[in-house]
């Protein structure tokens, strides 16, 4: 198959990214990995959508700070970005809403002939969005736009289960519309959940399982705890985040009580509709 | 991360790591991070500094590359570390260096600094030596042949060893199944690693053979080195792989 005829993929996370971690930075590569080497697909781009502050999670501090940590930490990356859209809208934003977005974006860019591409020349700095860049040979004319893809981790594609937390409409769209490259881990099973589930089990074409044959389970949530206890959580994430922590004394006992009273946004939403 | 005040009168202490480190990964570079928290925790030690001692290339392990490379790597890795250095003595040796020998010049070295520095910190004993390492070393004291039991009784029972867990690797089981590491217990140090991480450099050498990404894995730096020298591929994986690890023939099994 020539490049040309390959799909191009861009992988979108959601997430607190409450701080970053390495971890997160994993998943792009496996799932980018295992993607290409279908050889069906060719990788073009990666998207940190950090979630809003609205979205009320216990311990989340803000969307600044966790927009600029994730910038930090992809700054050595030619492939992946970080957008603030998600975190600037005043409400939450479904995740399906999200997808549509970034689905748009995709589509108005390609139509505008600017490419995104990733050609693996090492030393290129991260395109910013909007710049203009070199037309790929392909002559893409927004013909096939990107196949947009909702990188997860497996206990995302299992909160699909949880009452309340996703709208069944909005499952239906992200893994019928669009797509999923569901990273799995150790001990979780996402292939009988997905058997399990009518709507899941229809569009399984459009799940990617990436399997992580090798457990990396840096949680965000492990490092806010060390990061309390004054313990060391270095080389779990990139150095400058490390850093911009450490200068600001962001993660503290306060701050992971911060909408400790308060109800997550998507359960106030969904509950008092019914 | 313990204020200065709180360090009087502690026991000044230096932590140890022997092994291939081929290559380096932040899971080693963690072991130390971990260990030094730990250490300091305890209240009783000051973590002074860190060393890292890549083994000789006649230790004859398959997959070994050169020690030039994998000493440069670590140097790379450990460029940003303010008290964690890398040492090139157990790998200028001509034969492999047994583990106790390496850490016997280690702790002279520390030593002779200590009482000939003319001001040494008020209150402050000499320094201590603790090898650092992983629960699967642990494992390794139960081999045929590859420790020396005398030696085993030194690096233990006269220094110490700090030990991180790994996983699903807890080293209770092997201090237990081993009366000599069970008489020493209380020289063994326990560090939980809660983080399940079983990223290692078998690993990456794995993913490195199939063209996979290993970013995030270990530093940038360390990274384009592997590239620009072509470091891990089919052919280096197979290097020693009839050759008996250099332990097993230096050293006769005592009956």
């Amino acid at each position: 198959m020539t490049s040309q005829e390959k799909t191009k993929v861009v992988l979108l996370a959601c997430g607190s990214f409450n701080p970053i971690t390495n971890m997160h930075l994993r998943m792009f590569e496996l799932a980018r990995d295992h993607l290409e080497d279908t050889g069906r697909y060719r990788v073009v781009k990666g998207i940190i959508s950090p979630v809003g502050d609205s979205y009320k999670k216990k311990g989340l501090i803000e969307a600044r700070h966790r927009l600029e940590m994730a910038r930090l930490a992809t700054q050595n990356s030619d492939w992946i970005t970080v957008d603030d859209w998600e975190s600037q809208q005043p409400e939450w934003v479904e995740t399906a809403k999200v997808v549509r977005h970034h689905h748009a974006e995709l589509i108005s860019s390609e139509n505008n002939n600017d490419d995104v591409d990733t050609v693996k020349c090492g030393k290129r700095r991260k395109l910013e969005k909007n710049e203009n860049i070199r037309q790929s040979s392909s002559n893409n004319t927004g013909a096939d736009p990107p196949y947009l893809n909702l990188l997860c981790g497996a206990d995302v594609l299992e909160s699909f289960g949880v009452p309340n937390l996703w709208k069944p409409e909005d499952i239906e769209e992200i893994v019928g519309r669009y797509g999923v490259a569901c990273i799995t881990r150790c001990g979780s099973d996402p292939e009988k959940f997905i058997n399990q589930s009518d709507v899941l089990y229809k569009h399984r074409k459009n799940i990617h399982l990436v399997r992580e044959w090798v457990t990396n389970e840096i949680s965000a949530t492990h490092v806010r705890r060390a990061l309390r206890r004054r313990q060391s959580v270095r080389y779990l994430l990139p150095d400058p985040v490390v850093s911009y922590i450490e200068e600001r004394s962001l993660y503290s006992a306060e701050s992971e009580q911060k909408n400790a009273d308060v109800i997550l946004a998507p359960f106030q939403r969904y509950t008092s509709t019914n | 991360m313990v204020r200065g005040t709180e360090m009087a009168g502690r026991i000044p202490l230096v932590l140890l790591a022997c092994g291939s480190f081929n290559p380096i990964t932040h899971q080693h570079m963690r072991l130390f991070e971990l260990a030094r928290d730990h250490m300091q925790q305890t209240g009783l030690y000051r973590v002074v500094a860190g060393i890292v001692s890549p083994v000789g290339d006649d230790y004859g392990k398959q997959g070994l590359v050169a020690s030039k490379h994998r000493l440069a790597m670590a140097r790379l890795a450990l460029k940003s570390s303010d008290w964690v250095s890398v040492d090139d003595w157990e790998s200028q040796q001509t034969d492999w260096t047994e583990t106790v020998v390496t850490m016997r010049y280690h702790y002279n070295r520390i030593a002779a600094q200590y009482h000939s520095s003319k001001d040494p910190p008020t209150g402050s004993d000499v320094p201590q030596l603790k090898l650092l390492c992983g629960a699967d070393f642990m494992d390794t004291f139960k081999v045929p042949g590859l420790w020396r039991d005398d030696h085993v009784e030194e690096v233990v029972g006269r220094f110490g060893l700090v030990c991180v867990s790994r996983g699903s690797l807890q080293p209770d089981r092997a201090i237990h199944e081993s009366d000599l590491l069970s008489k020493h217990r209380r020289r063994i140090f326990l560090v939980q690693e809660w983080v399940h991480n079983e990223i290692s450099a078998t690993e990456v050498r794995r993913a490195l053979r199939r063209g996979q990404s290993v970013k995030y894995l270990l530093p940038d730096t360390v990274i384009e080195y592997i590239k620009e020298h072509n470091l891990y591929t089919q052919d280096s994986e197979m290097r020693n792989k009839d050759v008996k690890l250099r332990p097993l023939t230096k050293q006769t099994i005592q009956d």
